[in-house]
């Protein structure tokens, strides 16, 4: 099949357009096969992977055992029409799928790209393209192979590449080709172009690549940013030009996606031991009962020959008891009849249905019904243990929004009634004709606050439209479209575009935006860019009346200590509203600004190109060169985005982790912002004990880092035990009592299962001993976190030290891996499998979750914007994170249920029904004769007893589905494999066992003496077949009655059913028609009608019956009566509330409200860490490509275009500011009379005070001072206290904001007017904003100790301050 | 086989998904039906103290007068049993079974004298009884042609191989064929009744009824030839080994003769069990006022050709009443009154536990 396979490359030489050079390496082709067969390998293949299922050899030996006559107990028929079918049956399903697969794989083979071929551009197959092709790509298009990018239609040789599909990062970024080859621009010359490129194998590495181009005798190194890898989308470039380096096979995107595993579930791989199990008891049986034959046959059989001679070719006992064993084998093999691999399907294939058609799985906006894509996995989704989850796409939408901002100590966006359903959403378009109509914002103070020309507003806003790197494409008068390397600053933008200050178009030097509606031009002196160590970004620009200032955005760690000493209490308050946007799980960023004099800019600039100049270390010197500058800023504020969780999120995470699964997240993505996003979801609270951040770069200390770690876990876990012993005996009534079901309950408030984990942990360990460390660390109780970033999880990873960062990580109740590469991820999954032997579900959207979901048991995708491949690779799939919580604890829970309890049943049906024949054995000379018909054992498992036991495993249901969602602990049977495992299967088949004795010896007793009222014996071989067969019937169906929970309609109808059709059948097996045709096959003629005519026939059923089934209900009852598990408690609950006639609706109701106060819990804050949420999603360089114009498109239609609209002298201004690097001059000729501007814009001062006139510094110090004293006084937990605020204490706060917010606001006129009084009513008014802004915390903090009415005390402290 | 996993679907996927946009969008929404939302309604039934419990005394109360009738009837019925094997030196039959040879061509008889203690009512039923033997062997219970026994011409000269190594003797078949037909029960037993002045009356014996109504009208029929006469008919067969007489020559009866002969329709009934009897005439009730079988002495006659001593067989001879539920069947009362008593116990103890115990749990959760 394969051909000999080339040696591993060391190297690999690729020379432009040069096939036959190429073709020495023998290079994978482009053409990718992810098919299994093709027509002529099917069969055998398929066959043969089909009999290397256990079962199904198995059947095919039986079936040859059968065909030999001396051995032959049963007919032929028995076994083949069910294997026949078996067998057809999967290989039509396999045929399709891989027919399926033929045909993706042809249409991606198959799909055109441009190659150059021969200085010309042909359309070319994608399986056509060889290594060494030079290949055009347009815009848009999919990146046929990995590529070396040689040009591109941007300058510079740039172009934007879409990388979602390969490590899920939405974010744009660039790539540009080396500086020689992005000359080569056309067809011609590149077709000219003979470079060699030398470089590594083909690897797995996302993010690196290393290789030398050689050409014109000159050495160019390649780097990853001179690739395109295939799986990536070329966006926002016209075309360009790439050399094919790795193609199909060989491409970066395949060689990371795992190997294909068929997925079995775990109670597939039981049942597959168990089979082999009962193949070794088989054996067993047939051993027992050949000694018996051997036995007999020596002293019975021998003697008995005159009237029964010996076969022919049987001349000893011993040969006799050889063949006597296989023929047992044949009769027995009904313990494990082949009907069960069928309805195991058969039942998974309903669950899936189910799952298709849920409702409250399908997601109208994007209307998409959840998926099962596999239909073979169900049960094992209510087995799950670890969750693997990725971020972006899955937990969050991806979607930036600005939700709250801080200005000057007034923090905007908090929703002014909280009660109210549907805010109403701010409308910007009377205001501003540019305003992004899809942005949403609810505050009307801060457009109030824009609107009445407050400066400090604008300024913050003016800071957000100058400061990113941003670009705009604007296709016709406002019409802008933001292409923003993080969607962070693509939010950031719009919302200043939104409040009045619309960024429209930059240029190398410039960025022009329209304030307030008057288009303003600054000029851009320098970008100090972003990068991770920094944490911040800066612009200096130069306004159109000359003054030069920077803005910075960057961290609140970092930003806050460079601010002017004068900044204090405005410092203050806003890491205080930091602080809260941060426990809202908002992403923060804090802004600045600092004008900076002619003579400062200068200096500044000249010791800036000195370092920029510089040839060594360089980055440090302009690290230091910006950090100089970036000094004595004037706090703007703080924005607040949110990462914008998909709905319900929390929630389901809340209800998961009572259900006892944990959660990982693994993402790409940053630190800062996975942590973030750790507390936004619940994920990490602050209740934590701790959270551990794990980010060595070497082995040894990630190793430390671990180790240290587990010390720090177990030390604390021992104080909260010593502490917990006190509490113990509160603890534990509510443990034994409600077994969880409190704490489902109660689940909501808990916000994040603390009160349940530590419920359950402690349940599980009450008193720890002193014990091993890797026991100790099973026990640790507390909860614990911890982050560990790619690098250590590499290291963690490493054969050594997998043990201690299972151990570790396994301890923690949240784990949360960041800068993690697809393969990473995959690794993580199946480190966990590999340890924990736990089920594992993976769940991600992107291409980068293909091989995670691929390694784990379960893969679910997610079918959001990233594309569908996640979704195509996956088992599940469906379009919102929290359908997750009704797939497994609804869906998952019930097939797991209704799979156990059919295998169960299925088992002991079996055993009762075979093990018959293991007791007649001793009656019979072990001959290996069938208590029953033959038809009888063909249609037992077929016909008589598949259907109701069918019914069971597909509709059956303990719980209604809101229940198990309320309840999330009935969840817990399923992972800790309750309700099939090896013990439930000796019960079954124990109770098989004495059902079968109870069937074989009550018939015997009765029969054997027993005749019909005409006086004819009763103890005839047919009768007593027809009786034991009848009362079999009879006792499976009524256990069925017994196991199956949910009565519906259909259960009834197969029931009844199938013992209606037992009966029917029977008559008709044994009617005189038949048997007039077929005398020799229907040898039961008449015994239906002469054996269930007596009355002691019926008897002798009767009472098997009562045999079998009184102790099993004995057994049942007694076991529901002294133990009964949650979902008994739960079911007898809940038909006591139906007998109630309660309306099922408040149910329901209640459910949702436990879920419900989650997210009321998460509304409100709670103070705590500060957490920088400066989540730059973007790499450090762009300033420096904007600064140098690379990307910029000027091309001639756009600035045609611009100029046009404004004045014709821009293009002059611009020239001049490129050239002469002064200031245009503030004349009307370049834009329209700046008038607003300059009143907006506060006076070039170094004064600390962003209020206005410097003669009401000290007054304005003064009444700041007080309520700063107030924030002292206030303990830290104020914020903590605030959502546990009465609403009639949260009501006149903040009435009381919004009225100081409304007078604060106020033009100074006015405000004097109100506070006429004081000289400085302006300032004043402002500071009684700020009191209020205090004045109600503290209310806060003593409404919630006193009780005592708000508005009182507000007054209070206003009379105080005047 | 190392198929890589990468399914080149997944690129197409976003092709597809990015592709239909302004087309019409069918509303996938699932269909709002209670099949498919499960929520069918359905009965739920749960164990609890208030149907298990009664659900005991109930099973408890109806099995036990049950067991009580059905222990009474079965004592009402009286059965003679006598065990005729002769393996025992004192017993009549001694020298038949010692002596046996299977070519003695003249029966050797024995006379066993018995006695009633008790006269029997109504019909009477006599029966053979044989031990040890296994009728239900495997390779026994198949070695018949039904088809020949069906009166199928073509079986008849060609026996089932199934009958092997019973179907054919030096290219001849046999009819019946088989071992069961072989080894078919052949002892002929006749009774006396001594009446107390001396004379010794034969028992007049009915040995027809004594098979299914199906046997003997649908699957034992004699093959139809040309010929009525069933010896034409057998043309060209042999009779089994075993036997004396050939298959037409058991009965005088034509509709008791061939393969519709009830003593072997009996026979090819096979046995259940290694031990079993066999129906073989019915004394039938003269008249109102004698009972069938008054009280006192009688002869049973056994013509001995039925060897059983080699497999260390028994042979018996028993004499039953019926009632309405058959013979005399003591277990089945018995049985069932054991059960009906457990039940009823049972009951008792789980409602003792339950109340004791039991109750806690669920009253506390209730009102949650």
């Amino acid at each position: 099949m394969f051909r000999k396979r080339p040696p591993p490359e060391e190297e690999r030489r690729v020379r432009a357009n040069d096939r036959e050079y190429n073709e020495k390496f023998q290079y994978a082709s482009n053409c990718i096969m992810t098919s299994k067969y093709n027509i002529i390998t099917f069969l055998p293949v398929n066959l043969f992977e089909q009999f290397q299922e256990v079962a199904n050899t198995y059947f095919l030996f039986l079936l040859i055992l059968q065909l030999i006559p001396q051995i032959s107990s049963l007919s032929w028929f028995t076994t083949i029409v069910p294997l026949a079918l078996v067998l057809s049956i999967t290989a039509v399903k396999d045929a399709t799928d891989d027919y399926f697969r033929h045909k993706s794989d042809n249409q991606v083979n198959n799909r055109q790209s441009q190659v150059l071929i021969r200085g010309s551009l042909q359309n070319e197959k994608w399986m056509n393209v060889r290594v060494g092709d030079i290949i055009k790509l347009e815009n848009n298009q999919f990146v046929a192979a990995d590529l070396l990018l040689l040009s591109s239609t941007e300058p510079h040789g740039l172009c934007y590449i879409e990388t979602a599909e390969l490590d899920g990062e939405t974010n744009m970024k660039v790539r540009q080709s080396v500086s020689v080859t992005s000359e080569l621009g056309d067809p011609n010359n590149l077709a000219s172009f003979d470079g060699e490129v030398v470089c590594e194998p083909p690897n797995n590495k996302l993010d690196r690549f290393s290789g030398t181009l050689y050409w014109r005798e000159k050495k160019y190194s390649l780097t990853n940013q001179n690739m395109l890898l295939r799986g990536c989308v070329l966006r926002n470039t016209e075309a360009c030009y790439g050399l094919v380096i790795f193609a199909g096979p060989d491409t970066k995107l395949m060689q990371n996606s795992g190997r294909t595993k068929f997925k079995r579930t775990s109670i597939d791989r039981l049942m597959n031991t168990l089979v082999l199990w009962i193949f070794g008891f088989l054996v067993c049986m047939g051993m027992i009962l050949a000694v018996g034959n051997a036995g007999w046959e020596k002293e019975v059989g021998s003697l008995f020959q005159s009237y029964l001679a010996w076969d022919t070719p049987v001349n000893n006992f011993l040969f006799s008891a050889f063949l006597s064993f296989w023929s047992y084998v044949i009769i027995l093999n009904t313990v494990v009849p082949i009907s069960l691999y069928v309805s195991v399907e058969v039942i998974r294939l309903g669950h899936s249905y189910f799952i298709n058609w849920d409702q409250q799985m399908f997601c109208s906006q994007c209307n998409t019904a959840a998926e099962a894509r596999t239909t073979t996995l169900n049960e094992e989704l209510g087995q799950v243990e670890y969750i693997f989850s990725d971020k972006t796409g899955t937990l969050t939408q991806n979607i930036m929004t600005f939700n709250k901002c801080s200005i000057n100590g007034q923090s905007y966006g908090d929703l002014t009634d909280p009660l109210e359903t549907q805010p109403k959403r701010l409308d910007f378009s009377p205001f501003n004709p540019l305003a992004d109509p899809d942005f949403c914002f609810y505050d009307d103070k801060l457009l109030e606050s824009v609107k009445v020309g407050d400066s400090c507003t604008h300024e913050f806003f003016r800071l957000l439209s100058l400061c990113h790197t941003v670009m705009s494409e604007e296709k016709s008068e406002g019409e802008l479209v933001y292409k923003a390397q993080s969607p962070d600053e693509g939010a950031l933008v719009t919302a200043a575009r939104n409040f009045g200050f619309v960024f429209r178009s930059r240029t190398p030097g410039t960025i022009t935006t329209t304030e307030m509606g008057r288009t303003v031009t600054y000029s851009l002196l320098a970008i100090l860019d972003f990068n991770n160590i920094r944490k911040r970004m800066s612009v200096i620009v130069r306004n159109p009346e000359g003054r030069i200032r920077l803005y910075c955005k960057g961290a609140d760690t970092v930003l806050l200590e460079r601010l002017h000493p004068c900044n204090q209490e405005v410092m203050s308050i806003t890491s205080d509203h930091l602080n809260e946007y941060a426990a809202d799980g908002l992403r923060t960023l804090a802004l600045a600004y600092r004008d900076l004099s002619e003579d400062e800019w200068e200096a500044w600039s000249e010791s800036h190109r000195f370092a920029d100049k510089a040839t060594d270390c360089r980055e440090d010197r302009l690290a230091a060169a910006y950090e100089e500058i970036e000094q004595n800023m004037m706090l703007l504020g703080a924005t607040a985005i949110e990462d914008k969780l998909q709905e319900g999120v929390p929630e389901t995470i809340a209800v998961l982790s009572l259900a006892n699964i944990k959660i990982w997240v693994l993402t790409g993505d940053k630190q800062e912002t996975a942590v973030n996003i750790g507390y936004s979801c619940k994920m990490l609270t602050d209740d934590m004990t701790e959270v551990f951040i794990i980010s060595g770069h070497t082995v040894q200390s990630v190793r430390q880092e671990l180790r240290r770690a587990r010390e720090r876990m177990i030390e604390l876990s021992r104080t909260r035990d010593g502490v917990k012993e006190e509490g113990m005996q509160g603890w534990r009534e509510p443990c034994f009592n409600g077994n969880g079901f409190k704490e489902g309950q109660e689940g909501g408030d808990t916000a994040g299962g603390s009160g349940g984990g530590v419920g359950k942990q402690l349940h599980g360990s009450p008193l720890p001993p002193p014990l091993p460390l890797s026991n100790l660390m099973d026990n640790i109780s507390g909860e614990f976190a911890i982050v560990i970033n790619g690098h250590s999880l590499a290291h963690a990873l490493e054969a050594d030290m997998e043990a201690e960062f299972v151990s570790t990580a396994c301890a923690c109740k949240a784990v949360i891996c960041c800068r993690v590469t697809p393969l990473q991820k995959a690794q993580v999954v199946e480190l966990i499998k590999k340890r924990k032997k736990a089920v594992t579900l993976a769940i991600g959207d992107g291409a980068n979750d293909i091989s995670m979901i691929k390694s784990a048991h379960i893969g679910v995708g997610i079918s959001g914007q990233e594309g569908i491949q996640a979704v195509l690779a996956s088992d599940y799939s469906f379009s919102q994170f929290r359908f997750l919580q009704r797939l497994l604890l609804v869906h998952g829970r019930w097939s797991y249920l209704r799979m156990c309890r059919f295998l169960c049943y299925f088992f002991y049906k079996n055993f009762a029904f075979t093990m018959v024949h293991f007791w007649f054995g001793f009656f019979c000379g072990f001959s290996a004769q069938t208590v029953y018909d033959q038809y009888f054992i063909t249609l037992f498992n077929i016909v008589y007893t598949s259907l109701p036991v069918l019914a069971m495993g597909i509709f059956d249901q303990d719980v209604p589905d809101h229940r198990s969602l309320e309840y999330p602990k009935l969840y817990e049977p399923g992972q800790l494999n309750l309700l099939f495992n090896k013990r439930e299967f000796f019960i079954c088949i124990a109770q098989g066992i004495y059902t079968s004795v109870v069937l074989f010896f009550v018939p015997y007793a009765v029969l054997s003496n027993a005749t019909q009222s005409n006086g004819v014996p009763l103890a005839d071989y047919q009768t007593f077949a027809v009786t034991t067969a009848t009362a079999l019937v009879i006792v499976v169906s009524v256990q069925i009655v017994l196991d199956t929970g949910f009565w519906t309609v259909f259960n009834h109808v197969f029931v009844w059913g199938s013992l209606g059709s037992y009966f029917i059948i029977m008559f008709a097996l044994h009617s005189q028609t038949l048997f007039r045709i077929f005398p020799n096959q229907f040898h039961f003629v008449g015994s239906a009608q002469s054996t269930l005519l007596q009355p002691v026939v019926w008897l002798t059923i009767a009472l098997a019956t009562a045999i079998c089934i009184v102790p099993v209900l004995a057994f049942r009852f007694l076991k529901l009566d002294l133990k009964p598990q949650l979902s008994d408690t739960v079911r007898y609950t809940q038909l006591v509330r139906q007998k109630r006639r309660k309306p099922p609706g408040r149910n329901t109701g209640s459910a949702w409200r436990g879920t419900g106060s989650v997210s009321e819990g998460r509304l409100g804050a709670r103070g705590g860490s500060r957490r920088s949420g400066y989540a730059f999603a973007h790499q450090e360089g762009f300033g420096e490509l904007i600064t140098s114009g690379k990307n910029m498109r000027l091309s001639s239609l756009a600035l045609a275009s611009f100029a046009s609209r404004h004045s014709s002298s821009w293009i002059d201004t611009l020239r001049r500011k490129k050239h002469t690097h002064t200031p245009p001059s503030t004349s009307g000729e370049c834009s329209p009379a700046p008038s607003f501007i300059s009143v907006s814009v506060p006076p070039l001062s170094n004064s600390s005070s962003i209020l206005g006139g410097s003669q009401e510094t000290p007054i304005e110090e003064e009444t700041v001072a007080a309520p700063a004293q107030n924030t002292q006084m206030i303990p830290a937990s104020v914020t903590q206290t605030l959502p546990a605020l009465a609403p009639d204490a949260e009501a006149p706060a903040s009435q009381v904001s919004a009225q100081a917010t409304s007078s604060g606001v106020l033009t100074p006129t006015a405000s004097k007017s109100q506070g006429g009084d004081s000289p400085g009513g302006w300032t004043l008014s402002l500071g009684t904003v700020q009191e209020a802004l205090f004045g109600w915390k503290v209310i806060a903090s003593r409404a919630s100790s006193s009780n005592s009415p708000g508005p009182t005390s507000i007054a209070k402290e206003t009379n105080q301050i005047k | 086989m190392m198929a890589s996993s990468y399914s080149a679907k997944d690129e197409d996927g976003h092709i597809t998904v990015s592709g239909p946009g302004g087309g019409t969008l069918r509303n996938k929404k699932p269909e709002n039906t209670a099949f498919k939302q499960q929520r069918l309604p359905a009965w739920q039934p749960i164990l609890t103290a208030g149907t298990v419990l009664p659900a005991f005394f109930i099973i408890g109360l109806i099995f036990i007068p049950i067991g009580i009738g059905l222990y009474v009837t079965s004592n009402n019925i009286k059965e003679f049993e006598i065990d005729y094997t002769g393996d025992d030196t004192s017993s009549p039959c001694y020298n038949c079974a010692k002596n046996f040879s299977w070519n003695n061509t003249k029966s050797c008889t024995c006379t066993i004298p018995f006695q009633l203690d008790q006269p029997y009512e109504s019909n009477v039923f006599m029966y053979y009884g044989l031990s040890n033997f296994y009728q239900n062997h495997r390779r026994y219970v198949k070695s018949r042609d039904d088809s020949q026994l069906n009166g199928n011409i073509d079986s008849l000269k060609k026996p089932s191989k199934e009958c092997e190594p019973y179907a054919s003797i030096d290219n001849k078949p046999i009819a019946p064929c088989g071992a069961i037909a072989n080894s078919m029960f052949n002892d002929t037993l006749t009774l006396f009744y001594n009446d107390p002045n001396g004379t010794s009356v034969p028992i007049p014996l009915t040995s027809t009824g004594i098979a299914w109504w199906t046997d003997k009208h649908v699957k034992f029929r004699n093959p139809v030839g040309t010929n009525s006469n069933l010896t034409a008919v057998f043309q060209g067969t042999v009779k089994p080994v075993n036997w004396h007489r050939p298959v037409y020559e058991l009965d005088t009866d034509p509709e008791n003769n061939g393969f519709i002969n009830e003593d072997f329709i009996v026979w090819m009934r096979t046995a259940a069990l290694p031990t079993f009897r066999k129906l073989y005439r019915i004394i039938q009730k003269k008249n109102n006022m004698a009972p069938t079988l008054p009280r006192g002495n009688y002869t049973l006659v056994v013509d001995y050709n039925y060897p059983v001593r080699s497999f260390e067989g028994r042979k018996r001879m028993i004499l039953s009443t019926i009632s309405w539920m058959g013979g005399k069947n003591p277990f089945l009362g018995i049985a069932y009154i054991t059960v009906g008593s457990v039940c009823f116990f049972l009951g008792v103890v789980l409602l003792v536990i339950h109340h004791k115990y039991g109750n806690r749990n669920n009253s506390a959760n209730i009102s949650n």
